[in-house]
């Protein structure tokens, strides 16, 4: 414990390309590189599944097969099938990053698709009757209504993202991992721990933050928080929030 | 892959039992812990909203993190397989303690009046009426909490535990993919296992849901509660 701290305090680990605040960036580099390839391919196809219905079943059965997947297993496996054939540098770090996207996808598209799917009917036939075309009943109700479940979706997509990264730091990739793994093999129980507190710290912060995220960002006929409205006579929003929905991802501390 | 398990059999064995008990023994803890906090969750409803954002927050920390603060928390030895068993306890009690309170929250007002009503009270009624009416939905808590262990075991090959996951790294450092396939075609059948053990548990306590037609009242197909951080949002 003592010699975690004196790790951490010690300012020769704050500086150089294996200094704290490098694989810190690293580390964050790695989580949003992936994060936002996630989003690109997990929001659209979370939004047409929920709005068509169609590929429902695929979904959440490919949710729950992925749970059963062990991530460090197929991380391994991912890297050494690939490393072969990629050429240099790029063999160390795509195999990798394609891992983090493959894992971080699921909790976004389920998350996306039941969000939709939750909306109110009645809702969707008052956009519908009040001549809204598919697209406009898609971006201004069903999306703003599937909100809060599609960042909850996002949120558990980085955290198994950032949890991943972690251990790829096994199979050379840098990041936060490395104090771990490299701790590890050097015997170094205090560069292993400060590692450790340092990976949970982010890990926490960003979940922190992307809860501030969704109380800014949804809308407060959801939320019910009406600012200017006296306590105890908060005006009931009568749709219940799309929160109460259960999602069906397979959102696991990796 | 095959020739590595001709050659290997006990070793591949031992792997394969250790990585059993290291999935099962946190589910069984973690259940043990959860069920009193989810009680408490449950009936005094101003604790529901600190419990699950406390179990939220601890859900988040990575595994590999987890595993290595263990020691400086427990005063265990670094390589000891009990980092990875407390450290999932954890994850599972965090996961359940939802579970368990909504579960007991999904029992109908009108059936726990009927208990009163016939005597039941106290521990007696929880014990009698509410959790059995709670089990399907905390079964399907208890499965997701399993299958994600099962996962979450092999990355404690990193810190030196012998499972299933050290095959991951026995076939990283000697570059076989198929050492890597075994690994996880192995992790893959242990789940599926423990997850038709815990639907025959939970068919063998309910048997009521067997008896359709009779009790007149649709049981819901219990929706898994998989996002322990959804109400920070809500």
């Amino acid at each position: 414990m003592n010699g975690m701290v004196d790790f951490l305090t010690d300012s020769a680990h704050w500086s150089g390309s294996d200094g704290i605040p490098h694989r810190l960036l690293e580390h964050l580099g790695y989580s949003f590189g992936a994060l936002f390839f996630v989003i690109l391919i997990g929001l659209p196809l979370g939004l047409y599944v929920g709005h068509t219905g169609r590929g429902a079943l695929a979904i959440a059965g490919t949710a729950n097969a992925l749970r059963a997947l062990p991530t460090f297993g197929l991380l391994i496996f991912v890297v050494i099938a690939l490393s072969g054939v990629l050429p240099g540098s790029i063999a160390y770090l795509a195999p990798s990053l394609l891992v983090l996207v493959v894992l971080g996808i699921p909790a976004v598209l389920s998350n996306t698709y039941a969000g939709v799917q939750s909306v109110d009917l009645a809702a969707r036939d008052a956009a519908k009757g009040m001549g809204m075309t598919g697209g406009q009943v898609l971006w201004r109700v069903e999306v703003p209504n599937a909100l809060p479940l599609i960042l909850s979706g996002i949120r558990s997509a980085i955290l198994q993202i950032v949890a991943t990264a972690t251990i790829a730091a096994y199979v050379s990739l840098g990041g936060l991992g490395r104090f771990i793994i490299d701790g590890r093999a050097q015997r170094d129980y205090p560069q292993m721990a400060a590692g450790a507190v340092l990976v949970g710290l982010l890990a926490v912060i960003l979940d922190l933050l992307m809860a501030a995220l969704g109380v800014f960002v949804v809308s407060r006929g959801l939320t019910g928080r009406y600012a200017r409205t006296p306590r105890g006579q908060r005006i009931d929003p009568g749709v219940p929030p799309a929160t109460s929905a259960t999602p069906k991802e397979g959102i696991v501390p990796a | 892959m095959i020739e590595y398990l001709k050659a290997h059999p006990d070793e591949v064995t031992q792997y394969f039992i250790a990585h059993v008990w290291l999935s099962v023994l946190p589910v069984v803890f973690g259940l043990l812990i959860a069920l009193p906090i989810g009680w408490l969750a449950s009936r005094y409803r101003w604790t529901y909203p600190p419990i699950t954002n406390i179990a939220g927050l601890l859900y988040t920390i990575p595994s590999l993190a987890l595993f290595i603060i263990m020691p400086s928390i427990i005063q265990t030895k670094i390589l000891s397989p009990v980092n990875v068993v407390v450290a999932l306890t954890v994850y599972t009690v965090a996961l359940l303690v939802r579970v368990v309170a909504d579960g007991l929250n999904s029992v109908p007002e009108d059936v726990r009046a009927a208990a009163t009503a016939m005597g039941f009270k106290g521990i007696g009624r929880f014990l009698r009426v509410e959790l059995p009416i709670a089990v399907p939905v905390i079964t399907a808590g208890v499965r997701v909490a399993t299958v994600s262990n099962v996962s979450l075991v092999s990355v404690g090959a990193l810190i030196g535990v012998a499972q299933l996951g050290s095959l991951f790294t026995e076939g990283f450092s000697r570059n076989v993919m198929s050492v890597v396939l075994l690994g996880i075609l192995l992790c893959l059948l242990l789940a599926l296992i423990l997850d038709g053990v815990i639907l025959l548990l939970n068919r063998w306590l309910t048997p009521w849901q067997r008896l359709s037609g009779v009790t007149g009242r649709e049981i819901p197909e219990p929706a898994p509660q998989l996002d322990a951080k959804k109400e920070v949002v809500a």
